[in-house]
Order: C-alpha cells, then structure tokens, then sequence
C-alpha cells in the first residue's frame, strides 16, 4: 500500500536520505531500526509530508505523495505520531483528539472513532478536560496515538513511541500497537527498542547513514549477525 | 476637586486603553501564529481609521455602522497584503521569520505612510457626528458616548475573537498552528490558509481599532508608528496567549499613562509606557499575564 521509490531528501543543502526504498503492505508492522541520526525520522516526515523527496516518488495506494501538502496526505489515510510527540500542549486532552479528526473525512464519525480511542485508552477519557502538558510522558504517548487515530488512518507512521517510558507503559504501548494493528491499520515504526519491534514486525529495515542497508523478516533480523551487534546489545 | 481629576484622567484612560488592547489584539495574533513581527500594523489601523473617515465625509454613514464595511475591507487588504509579501516569510524557518519580517513590516510603513499623505494629505482628520460632544455624566467623571462606544465595540470584539479561538474549529486551528505548526500540519490543518486567515483577521482588527480611533480622537498619515509602539508595549506587558491578557494588558497601559499625567505632567505620557515595556521585559518576560 506504502511505496517509498529511491528517494533523496536534503535538509537545505544537507542531504540526509540516499535513494531510500521501502514498502509496507496492507496490515502489516514493518520496523526500521537504525542508529541515532541514521535518517529514521526523515523517512516518516517525508511520507507525512512534512520534508519533501528532491527525487524518487513515494506512491500510497497507487497515488504520489510526493507533491503533496500534509494535510492532503492526513486525508488519504497516513497519519504521524511523530518524534517528541508534538501535542498541542496549552489545550486539553479532548481538544487534541478533537483536532486529530480535523480532516472532512474523519470529523464526521469523530465521535465513534473517539469512542474507540478512549476504549483503547481509558485513562484519556478520565483526563479528557486536563491539558496536555500536564500529562505524563506515558500518558502524553497515549494521547500522541490517540490524536493520530482519530484521523482514521489506513496507516500509522510511529516514531520513537516507548522512547523515555518506563517498562512496564513500554509493554503498553506496544499491546496497544498490536490491537491497532489487528484493526487493519498498517504501522511503520521507528524504534531504538529494536528487539520489541522485531519480535512484533512482520519485515524490517536497517537505516544506516540515509541508506536502506538491510531488509528481512522480523524474525531473521533477531538471528541476523550485523544486527544483533549493532542493534540488539550483542546478544 | 484633584481626585476629580485623577479620577477623570482614570477614566479617559481606560476608555483609549480599549483601543491598545484592540489594536495589539490583531498584532498579537499575527506574531502568534505566524512567528511575523508587522511593524506596519499601524499604518494597517490607520487605513482603517481613513476608511472609516471617508465612509462618513463622502457617505455621511456613521462610523459605528460603516465599521460592517471597515472591518471587510481591512480583511480583503490583509489578503492582499499576505499573498503579495508577507506570504514569503512565512516560507523561512520560524528563526529567520522575525527579522525578516521586520525589514518588510518597515518598508511597508514607509510606503503606506507616504501613500497616505499623497492620497489624504497630511491634515489630522476626525469624524464629527452630531453625537461626538455628547457625554454621559456619573458622580462628576464625564464620559463622552463616543468614547464609552468605542470600549463596548473593543470588547465586544475581542469577546468575539476569544470565542472564535476557542470554540470554532477553525479558531481551534488557529491556535494549534500558533502552538506548533508542524503538529497542525499532521493533523491535517492546511497551514499556509490557516497564516493567511490569521494575517487577515489581525489586519481586520487594526482598521477596526482605527475606525474608533478616528472617532473617538484623530487621525493623520503619521500615527501608524505610534499605534505599532502602542500594541508592542501592549504585548509585552501581557505576554502571548490569551486574548483577555491582551486587553487588560491594553486597559492597563491606557491607565498608567494617564495617571502618569496627573502625577508627573504630560510631557512624559509617551515615555511612561516605554519605561513599562523595559521593565517587564528585565523582571518578568514572559508578560504580567503571560502563561
Ligand atoms: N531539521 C533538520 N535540519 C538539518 N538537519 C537535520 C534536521 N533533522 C535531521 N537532520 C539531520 O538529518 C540526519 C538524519 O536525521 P534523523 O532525525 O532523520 O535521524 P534519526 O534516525 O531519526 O535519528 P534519531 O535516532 O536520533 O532520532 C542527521 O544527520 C540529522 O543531523
Ligand atoms: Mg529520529
């Protein structure tokens, strides 16, 4: 359904991404792991339209996005949680998911699909009228997701979500990306807990210096030689 | 008989801090949302205050009433204003948006203010309707209709514009994209509309702000500095964010300079506000109701 053909992308004159490909299949988890500054983030700012490919073309069911605004790309069924979270701090939780259903698509059925967010997240909906900086982290990532899912995506990019949580919401978090993803949303997700996401990625991608350099199944990585030592702590 | 007229000086004070608080309203809104500084934002209330002008010399329609076609006007000249200029800044990184804007915001005034004095001359102009000398008296302070409207028209305005930020969805993008445009753009919130709207909405305020300055006092080509100065301060004093802060922070610098007056004379007006403005910024610079 994700196509990325070859794509370049610069940061002003900086190029950051060399003829990166890659694909993710309706339903599936497909992970890119990498090390910090690999381009990881870049790919899903890109998809998100956020960075723009200065070549190669990224096509989501057939249609290019390479061309097109963010919010366009919001529409068609992609949507960020992106690095850092990015909420909208000084509003509340339920203004935030409200926003998350901005598109014309999914602000007519806001109201189920925030029945579903809240099902998945139970705490939110108690915290619905707090604003969001004064959420956890955990809580923040929680919100991060839920804002995203009220667009109603086809595809969920997920950049960095257990990132500073403690275990135990780490757990969480990933159960929480397994249920979205057994309602038929696809997920691409960025991880530096590489070992959580191969066990739950169906393929995955290694991310070296803004290459793609590697690609299995999630399972073959865990046993891959380069991987295990770069990625998984040697073991 | 003093305290009569400390007490008017008070009152005078508050009704033209009205006025800061609407014009540093629209000033305030396009810097927050857009990361530009328009130092013409002045000159844009001054627009509005000869709109307003003409609409009652040439029409003879009363300045209250022709604020329905002030207002839209300024918004339509906004448009044009963003698309034509400030459209280009918005493109830099937020880093470089400021001084950036500065340079055009000063050109613009440079323009505009020369504009004005070939189109209008450079006469002060005031609107005079049959009700313009009329005054309400209360306990001895006088206050003049046209002044006490204006205050109602301000914070009728400004009620309107915290309502619309917080109610509507579209105010909703507006203050999501003033918080992080990028996470306004993932939500699906076009955000180049969204800095169009917002610039027009502000350029609106400050003719409507100038509409009631031509009423209630005067205008001439040369006022635009001064009312750019006046909503800085403004600004800083209340610090960013909310709409009410704004205008309390407008009500309280119309206060102080005229209590000012009363203590130290009125050769220090002007200065009064500026001293405010410095010490704020060294002892609290995130503004007295800033959050
Ligand atoms: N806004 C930016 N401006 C300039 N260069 C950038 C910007 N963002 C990222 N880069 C550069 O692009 C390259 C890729 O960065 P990116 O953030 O995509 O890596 P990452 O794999 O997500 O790293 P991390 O694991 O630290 O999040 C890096 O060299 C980085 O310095
Ligand atoms: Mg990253």
């Amino acid at each position: 359904m994700l196509e990325c053909e070859g794509i370049d992308v610069f940061y002003d004159d900086l190029q950051a991404l060399w003829g990166v490909s890659l694909s993710v299949e309706a339903g599936e988890i497909v992970a890119l792991i990498g090390s910090n500054g690999a381009g990881k983030t870049t790919i899903l700012r890109t998809i998100a339209g956020l960075s723009k490919p200065a070549k190669g073309d990224i096509k989501f069911d057939g249609v290019s996005l390479s061309k097109k605004p963010a919010y366009d790309i919001v529409d068609l069924g992609i949507a960020l949680v992106p690095e850092g979270r990015k909420l909208f701090g000084s509003m509340t939780v339920l203004e935030n998911l409200e926003l998350g259903a901005f598109t014309g698509r999914a602000r007519g059925e806001k109201n189920a699909t925030m029945k579903w967010v809240y099902e998945v997240f139970p705490l939110l909906e108690e915290r619905r009228n707090q604003t969001a900086v004064t959420l956890s982290g955990g809580q923040q990532q929680m919100l991060a997701i839920g804002r995203a899912l009220m667009s109603q995506p086809k595809l969920l990019l997920l950049d960095e979500p257990s990132l500073g949580l403690a275990p135990l919401v780490v757990q969480m978090i990933f159960d929480v990306i397994e249920q979205i993803n057994q309602r038929g949303v696809s997920v691409l997700l960025v991880e530096q807990n590489a070992h959580a996401a191969l066990e739950r990625a169906a393929r995955a991608y290694v991310v070296e210096n803004g290459r793609v350099v590697g690609h299995d199944t999630g399972q073959n990585m865990l046993r891959h030689e380069h991987v295990k030592s770069a990625y998984l702590g040697g073991v | 008989m003093p305290i009569d007229a400390l007490t008017q000086g008070l009152v005078f004070g508050i009704l033209v801090g009205a006025l800061y608080g609407l014009a540093a309203v629209g000033l305030s809104l396009v810097f927050g949302v857009m990361r530009v500084l328009n130092v013409a934002h002045g000159e844009l209330l001054m627009i509005g205050g000869y709109a307003s002008f003409w609409f009652f010399s040439l029409y003879g329609i009363d300045p209250f009433v022709s604020l329905a076609a002030t207002i839209p006007t300024l918004f339509v000249i906004g448009i044009v204003l963003h698309r034509g200029l400030f459209v280009h800044v918005t493109k830099l990184r937020e880093e470089d948006r400021i001084k950036n804007s500065l340079l055009m915001g000063f050109g613009l005034a440079l323009i505009l203010d020369n504009l004005a004095i070939r189109l209008w001359t450079a006469d002060e102009r005031s609107i005079t309707t049959v009700y313009s000398g009329a005054a309400a008296s209360l306990m001895g302070v006088s206050l003049p209709y046209v002044r006490v409207g204006s205050l109602l028209f301000a914070l009728v305005a400004i009620l309107a514009l915290h309502l619309f930020l917080t109610r509507t969805y579209i105010g909703r993008s507006i203050r999501a994209t003033a918080e992080d445009w990028e996470a306004a753009a993932i939500v699906g919130i076009n955000v180049d509309r969204t800095y169009l709207l917002a610039f027009a909405i502000g350029t609106a305020l400050a003719g409507a702000a100038g509409a009631l300055v031509s009423v209630g006092y005067s205008i001439n080509p040369g006022i635009g500095l001064e009312w750019t100065l006046k909503a800085l301060i403004v600004i800083v004093l209340a610090g960013m964010g909310s709409v009410g802060g704004t205008l309390a922070g407008g009500l309280l610098l119309g206060a102080v300079e005229s209590v000012s007056v009363y203590f130290i004379g009125g050769a220090y007006r002007e200065v009064v506000g500026l001293v405010m403005f410095l010490l704020v910024l060294l002892l609290r610079p995130k503004g007295l109701f800033g959050n």
